[in-house]
C-alpha cells in the first residue's frame, strides 16, 4: 500500500469526521422556530417498566427533539426556574420532591416519561402542570432533567449557572446509569 | 399614659372579663404544676366531678378514665360550674391529674413540666427500654404521644395514623386504630416532611390534623370519627402538620405553607360539632385578623389601620405567609391564647418592602371570640424566613427583683424574649445563638435592629449569615422547670449563604425566590442543648451535639431534663449542672417530643418517637442528594454526614426504672 493511498484514506476519514461532528454541532446550535412536539398521549406506548409478559418487545421511545440541542437544554434550566420545579426539586438534590440527579427512576427516565410526569403528575405529590406548561416546554424540561443526571451529551448540557454555586455545572455531572426504582408506599417518597 | 401591666389590669376590670375568686385561679394560673397545690383542692375536685359529669353523658368509658384517675379520698360535690356553659366560663380550665399527658405541649402554659418525680437525677442512670411500639411510617416522628388513663395515643407522619395503645396490657399493644386517608398528593406541599406534631385530648375525644387540611376527632374510648372539618385545600399548597390546642369549647388549629405562598390562618372549631367558629388571619385587613377597638399593642409600630394590608405592596398580602403551625399558649388568669405566626412569603425580602404585618408576630387572643388583644412584631419585614411559630412558655420569674408573668420566646432570629404577659411589653431579648443578622432589640420601640450587612440581595451571595433560615431555633419545643427556673432549649448552631431570585407565584408551588447554603456553626458542632436562665438573660450552660438538636425537650419534678439527638440517643442531663446522666441509642435519629406519666401501675414512664426526618433531617427521611447544597432549601448541605449515623425510621421507646 502506497503512502499516497493511505494519506488519501486518512483525508477521507477525516472529511467524513468532520462531517460528523459538524453535523453534530449543527443539532446541538440548532434553533427550530416552528415545530409540533411529539405528544406522549399519541404514542402507542409510554413504558414505565420493563417486564412484558411474553416474548419482549424492544421498547420503541420517542425520539426527544431537545436531547441533543443546548439552546432547548438551556431553555429547560431556565424553565425550571420559572415554573417552580427548583422549590421542590432543588438543583436536582430533591427537598420536598424527590432528587433528580441520581440513578433512581420512579416513573422511567426516558424523555417521554418525564414529559408525562410533568403533564401528567404523579399520585404521592407531583403537581399535573398540562394545560399549563405548553408540550415544547415540556420536553425542554425533560432534556435538563435528564442533564442533571448525565443523560444528554456533556457539550449540551449547561456550562454554566447564574447564580450562587450549589454544585458542579451540568455539564461535569456524572452518568447516572438509570434505575427504575420501586414506586414507593405513600408515605415514603413522594 | 397608663403603661404596662397597670393598663392591662385596667383593661380586664373595664371589659368584665375577670371573674369572682379571681385570687384562687391566680393559684392555679400555671395549670398542673400548681394544681396539686392542696389549698385548692376542693376547688379542684369540683371542677372534677363537674367534668366526670359531663363525660359520662357521652362516653362511660371516659367517665370511668376520668373517676378511676382522680385522687382518693377528696370527694366533694359538684361545684356552681358544673351548671356553668364552658363557653361562658373565662375562668380556668378543669383541673388534670398529675401523671396524664393530654397536650403535645403537657400543659397550657407550654413548659413541658411534669410534677412526677420518681426518676430522678440520682437513678435516672438505670432506666431501661421496657417496651416500644413501631408505628409503620418511616418519615419524620415529630408527634408527642399522649397518655389519657390507661391509653397511649399517637399520630403519625402523613398518612397521619391514629394508635391507641392499651398501658394496662403489657407491651402496650393496639386498642385500635384510626386511619383519616388523607390525600395522597398533600404530601407534594408540605415544605420540609410530611410530619405531624401530635394530637390533643379533650372531652372525650382525640383531636387531630391531617396533612390534606382537615382536623378531625375521634371517641377516644372506641376510634370512631366523631367530626371531621376540612378547614382548607392542598390545591394552593395548604397543608396542616400542627397539634392542635382545646382551650373551653374551641379546638385551635393553624395552617403551614408559608413557602408556598399560603395565607396564614388560626381558626377555632366548635369542641362538640368541628364547625367553624372564628378565623383569624395573619395578613390582611382587620376586619379580616379580627382586630377590633379592643387591640391595644404596646408599641407604636404595632398600632393603625389595616396594617395587614398597609405594609405590603399591591395585595402581596393574599400569598404572603403568616402561618400557624407552632405552638398556642393559653393563660386562663388573663384568659389570652398566645401564639407566633411564620415568615412572610416569598422569602425574597424584595418583592415584598413593607414591614410585613403580621407575619413574624406574636398574638394574644381572646379564645372565645378570636379577637386580638396585643400582638408585637419580633421580625418586621423577615430577611431570613424568621418565623415566629416557636413556643410562648408561659412562666413567672424574677425581673429585676420582682415576680413578673411573662411569655418566654426562643425566636427563629435567634434571641430569646422575654415579654409581658398582659402588655407585650419586651423586657430583653438576648441571643442564645451565635447572631449576626441583627446587632440588638431598641426596648424603647421593640423594633429589631437589623444588620445591613447581611441583607440578601437580588442575584448576589451574601455569605456567613447566623443563624440558619431554620433559626437559632425551630420548632423543637423548649422546657421550663420552676423547680430550677431554667428555661431548655434545643437547637442548632447554623450559618448560611443566601441569594434571593426572583420567585414566580403558581398556586400550589413553592414561592421562595432564595437560594441558601447552609453550614456549621462556630465551633463546628451543629446542635446545642442549652439551658437558660431568663432572669439574668444569659445561659446557666450547654452541652454541644454535633448535629442540631431536632427533638423536644422534658424537664421533671426529678430535676432531670430529656431530649434525643438525631444520631439516636435518648439523653438525661442533670437539670441543674447538665451533667449527663444516661443514654440510650434509640433504632433512628430523634426528632420527636419526650413526654412522661405515670402507666396504671403507679411506676412512672418516659416515652419518644425514634425516626429521623424534619427539615433537618430530610436527607435521610427523603433519600435525597448531598451534591447539590440547595437541597432542602439549602439545609442539606450543613448536614450531609447524618446519612452515615442513622437510618429511617418510626418506633415508639417507652422507658422505665428497671
Amino acid at each position: 500500500m502506497s503512502s499516497r493511498s493511505v494519506s488519501r484514506r486518512a483525508a477521507a476519514a477525516l472529511a467524513a469526521g468532520a462531517l460528523v461532528a459538524l453535523l453534530g454541532a449543527c443539532e446541538r446550535e440548532a434553533r427550530r422556530f416552528r415545530e409540533v412536539p411529539p405528544t406522549v398521549t399519541g404514542m402507542a406506548v409510554v413504558r414505565e417498566v420493563d417486564l412484558q409478559p411474553g416474548n419482549p418487545i424492544p421498547v420503541v421511545t420517542a425520539r426527544s427533539p431537545y436531547a441533543e440541542n443546548a439552546y432547548a437544554v438551556s431553555q429547560g434550566k431556565q424553565l425550571f426556574q420559572a415554573y417552580n420545579c427548583v422549590g421542590c426539586h432543588a438543583n436536582g438534590g430533591g427537598g420536598m420532591g424527590p432528587p433528580l440527579m441520581d440513578s433512581e427512576w420512579i416513573y422511567g427516565s426516558a424523555p417521554e416519561n418525564i414529559v408525562q410526569t410533568i403533564l401528567g403528575g404523579r399520585p404521592n405529590g407531583m403537581p399535573s402542570f398540562g394545560g399549563k406548561v405548553p408540550a415544547t416546554q415540556a420536553w425542554q424540561l425533560a432534556a435538563y432533567v435528564r442533564s442533571l443526571s448525565g443523560l444528554v451529551r456533556k457539550d449540551v448540557a449547561p456550562g454554566r449557572s447564574d447564580h450562587m454555586q450549589v454544585r458542579v455545572q451540568e455539564q461535569s455531572l456524572p452518568e447516572q446509569r438509570p434505575r427504575t426504582s420501586t414506586v414507593p408506599p405513600a408515605s415514603e417518597r413522594p | 399614659m397608663v403603661r404596662g401591666p397597670v393598663r392591662a389590669a385596667a383593661r380586664l376590670v373595664h371589659s368584665g372579663r375577670r371573674p369572682l375568686g379571681a385570687g384562687i385561679r391566680l393559684l392555679r394560673g400555671s395549670g398542673a404544676t400548681l394544681a396539686a397545690a392542696a389549698g385548692a383542692a376542693a376547688l379542684l375536685q369540683a371542677g372534677l366531678h363537674a367534668r366526670t359529669a359531663r363525660l359520662a353523658a357521652q362516653s362511660p368509658a371516659a367517665a370511668v378514665r376520668a373517676t378511676t384517675a382522680a385522687p382518693a379520698g377528696t370527694a366533694s360535690p359538684a361545684g356552681p360550674r358544673a351548671s356553668a356553659s364552658p363557653s361562658r366560663s373565662p375562668g380556668p380550665p378543669p383541673p388534670e391529674p398529675v401523671g396524664e399527658w393530654r397536650r403535645a405541649a403537657g400543659d397550657y402554659a407550654n413548659t413541658r413540666f411534669s410534677e412526677l418525680d420518681e426518676i430522678n437525677a440520682s437513678n435516672v442512670g438505670s432506666l431501661v427500654p421496657v417496651w416500644t411500639f413501631s408505628v409503620g411510617v418511616l418519615r419524620g416522628q415529630e408527634a408527642a404521644p399522649l397518655v389519657i388513663g390507661s391509653t397511649m395515643y399517637v399520630t403519625t407522619p402523613y398518612p397521619n395514623i391514629l394508635y391507641a395503645l392499651d398501658l394496662a396490657k403489657p407491651g402496650g399493644p393496639p386498642k385500635w386504630t384510626y386511619k383519616p386517608e388523607p390525600d395522597a398528593a398533600s404530601q407534594g406541599v408540605a415544605c420540609c416532611d410530611v410530619v405531624n406534631r401530635g394530637p390533643v385530648f379533650a372531652d372525650g375525644k382525640i383531636i387531630f390534623n391531617t396533612l390534606d387540611v382537615q382536623t378531625v376527632a375521634v371517641d377516644a374510648a372506641t376510634g370512631r370519627e366523631v367530626w371531621r372539618t376540612r378547614l382548607g385545600s392542598i390545591q394552593n399548597g395548604e397543608t396542616m402538620t400542627m397539634s392542635p390546642l382545646v382551650v373551653k369549647d374551641r379546638v385551635l388549629v393553624g395552617n403551614s405553607g408559608g413557602e408556598m405562598g399560603v395565607r396564614g390562618w388560626l381558626t377555632a372549631l366548635d369542641l362538640k360539632t368541628g364547625r367553624q367558629v372564628w378565623r383569624a388571619y395573619s395578613t390582611g385587613p382587620d376586619q379580616d385578623v379580627l382586630i377590633g377597638p379592643n387591640f391595644k399593642p404596646f408599641y407604636a409600630d404595632e398600632r393603625g389601620k389595616d396594617l395587614g394590608v398597609r405594609t405590603w405592596p399591591g395585595t402581596a398580602w393574599q400569598r404572603g405567609g403568616g402561618n400557624v403551625w407552632g405552638w398556642i399558649s393559653y393563660d386562663p388568669e388573663l384568659d389570652l391564647i398566645y401564639y407566633g405566626t411564620a415568615n412572610p412569603g416569598p422569602w425574597n425580602p424584595h418583592q415584598r418592602p413593607g414591614d410585613n404585618k403580621w407575619t413574624s408576630t406574636v398574638f394574644a387572643r381572646r379564645p372565645e371570640t378570636g379577637e386580638a388583644i396585643w400582638a408585637y412584631q419580633f421580625t418586621p419585614h423577615d430577611l431570613h424566613d424568621y418565623d415566629a411559630v416557636n413556643e410562648m412558655v408561659l412562666a413567672e420569674i424574677t425581673w429585676k427583683g420582682a415576680p413578673r408573668k411573662v411569655i418566654l420566646h426562643p425566636d427563629r432570629n435567634g434571641r430569646l424574649y422575654v415579654l409581658d404577659r398582659a402588655t407585650g411589653e419586651v423586657l430583653s431579648a438576648e441571643p442564645f445563638v451565635v447572631v449576626n443578622s441583627s446587632t440588638g432589640v431598641d426596648l424603647r420601640t421593640g423594633r429589631l435592629q437589623v444588620a445591613e450587612d447581611k441583607v440578601p440581595q437580588l442575584n448576589q451571595v451574601t455569605r456567613n449569615i447566623c443563624p440558619v433560615a431554620a433559626g437559632g431555633k425551630d420548632w423543637q419545643p423548649s422546657s421550663y422547670s420552676p423547680r430550677t427556673k431554667l428555661l431548655y432549649l434545643p437547637h442548632q448552631n447554623l450559618c448560611m449563604d443566601e441569594e434571593a431570585t426572583t420567585a414566580n407565584y403558581i398556586a400550589g408551588t413553592p414561592y421562595v425566590g432564595m437560594n441558601v447554603k447552609m453550614t456549621p456553626g462556630p465551633g463546628d458542632h451543629r446542635g446545642e442543648f442549652t439551658a437558660w436562665n431568663p432572669s439574668e438573660a444569659k445561659p446557666a450552660w450547654k452541652v454541644n451535639e454535633r448535629f442540631p438538636v431536632w427533638s423536644g425537650a422534658l424537664a421533671t419534678a426529678g430535676d432531670v431534663v430529656f431530649y434525643g439527638t438525631m444520631e439516636g440517643w435518648f439523653k438525661a442531663l442533670d437539670a441543674r449542672s447538665g451533667k449527663e446522666l444516661w443514654r440510650f441509642k434509640t433504632g433512628s435519629g430523634i426528632i420527636g417530643q419526650p413526654v412522661t406519666y405515670r402507666g396504671p401501675d403507679g411506676k412512672q414512664y418516659v416515652a419518644v418517637m425514634s425516626g429521623v426526618g424534619g427539615w433537618a433531617g430530610s436527607i435521610v427521611a427523603g433519600d435525597l442528594d448531598a451534591r447539590d447544597s440547595s437541597a432542602a432549601l439549602g439545609f442539606v448541605n450543613a448536614m450531609r454526614d447524618l446519612p452515615q449515623y442513622t437510618a429511617k425510621g418510626g418506633m415508639l421507646y417507652v422507658f422505665a426504672l428497671r
